[in-house]
């Protein structure tokens, strides 16, 4: 039987807090690099933490590539993951997915701006989205992260650096979120829920 | 633990090696604290700082005021082991933040357990030289003390403990109470 949500292994530690998450809302979840698995699966979601070369050169043993490129069900990317879905990273110059337009840029460092970028910071909503249909407008979401992907045509929310940059961007069936929704409290899981229920 | 949290937690005590770090990340911790282990072995904080990132690695310091200048104390959690580390705090924090931590606690001795406010003037000495996320610990009493250390020293955050345990302060109620006195927050 297909899994209900397949959880790419892109390497890094801390895939158990998403797994938790998911739990906790009472979604069953696989943690694989199993092509037919992912491909079979009702939902996918690609995390990642860590570099975006090492991610992508994981991807690329695993020939998951295309089989992620080729999805059609609801697939959410989130944090270095979001970036991943990209067309590429400043981060070692790595060439990415390239599933949503874009470059993920390195956060610039200011003083009382630290990069990391991490903590929790307000997202504002710029575009209407079945995936933000319970998220208030201003809710909090706990960032990590050096890179970002900067506004662009596909942008649903943004969230505040030194400047603005997408908080979350959605395209087709893909959607992506640069915060980490499995730490982000009840507003977290409420996302979660709303990625669970898309296009039902 | 990790099970059932929902937000970003940080384990404190135990962690001498990357391999320790190693383990407490992998069941779900988001950050460890270290504290005397740091000051026995410094290299540590680099070692972590590489493995791990900085924003993992947060670093304790235990600071006691005597005659007008601050130093750092080691195994303040046994009352049978603590000792000075002979160490300034100042310096101390600015290795600590040169070897890649990514975030201080400053526990201000003179004022933990005492309830009568954060120690304004050393955080803020703290503060000038501290570009990392500081966050304040001990003092705390009262909801104003929250306010005062905001405002005052400009800290990142403000840790208490045994007046939320003891539930002498509701953490909804100081909430409220700091958004009012425009203090920007998660509410």
């Amino acid at each position: 039987m297909a899994t209900p949500v397949a959880i790419i292994d892109s390497g890094g530690a801390n895939i158990a807090s998403l797994l938790h998450a998911l739990e906790r809302i009472g979604v069953s979840a696989t943690l694989t690099t199993d092509a037919t698995v992912i491909e079979t699966a009702g939902r996918v979601i690609l995390p990642g933490v860590g570099a975006a070369g090492d991610a992508m050169q994981r991807l690329r043993e695993h020939r998951l590539i295309d089989v992620i490129r080729g999805l059609k069900q609801p697939v959410l990317g989130i944090c270095l993951g979001m970036q991943l879905l990209a067309d590429a990273s400043e981060e070692e110059d790595v060439e990415c997915l390239g599933v949503i337009p874009g470059v993920a840029t390195r956060l610039p460092a200011e003083t009382g701006f630290p990069v990391p970028n991490m903590g929790w910071c307000p997202v504002e909503k710029i575009a209407e989205h079945e995936l933000l249909t319970s998220v208030e407008n201003g809710s909090y979401f706990y960032f990590v992260h050096s890179y970002a992907l900067p506004i662009a045509d596909n942008t649903l929310a943004t969230a505040r650096h030194t400047d603005t940059f997408s908080a979350i961007v959605g395209l087709d069936n893909f959607v992506a979120a640069q915060f980490h929704p499995e730490r982000s409290s009840a507003d977290g899981a409420r996302l979660l829920r709303s990625f669970i229920g898309m296009g039902s | 633990m990790a099970a059932v949290i929902d937000i970003p937690f940080c384990v404190a005590g135990g962690i001498r090696s990357v391999a320790d770090a190693e383990d407490v990340l992998n069941k779900g911790a988001d950050k460890i604290s270290i504290n005397s282990p740091a000051l026995g072995n410094p290299g540590l904080i680099t070692q972590l700082a590489r493995r791990f990132g900085s924003q993992c690695v947060v670093i304790g310091v235990d600071s006691r005021e005597q005659n007008g200048d601050y130093d750092v104390y080691q195994n303040s959690g046994d009352p049978d082991k603590i000792s000075a580390a002979q160490r300034r705090t100042t310096d101390w924090i600015k290795e600590v933040q040169d070897r890649g931590a990514g975030e201080i606690v400053l526990n201000c001795m003179n004022q933990d357990g005492v309830r009568k406010g954060y120690d304004i003037r050393q955080l803020q000495g703290v503060r000038e030289i501290c570009k990392l996320p500081l966050i304040a610990s001990g003092g705390a009493g009262a909801v104003e003390h929250f306010r005062d250390v905001f405002r005052t020293a400009n800290v990142d955050g403000a840790l208490a403990a045994s007046v939320f345990h003891e539930a002498e302060i509701d953490i909804r109620d100081l909430k409220d109470y700091l958004t009012a006195n425009s203090i920007e927050m998660r509410s």
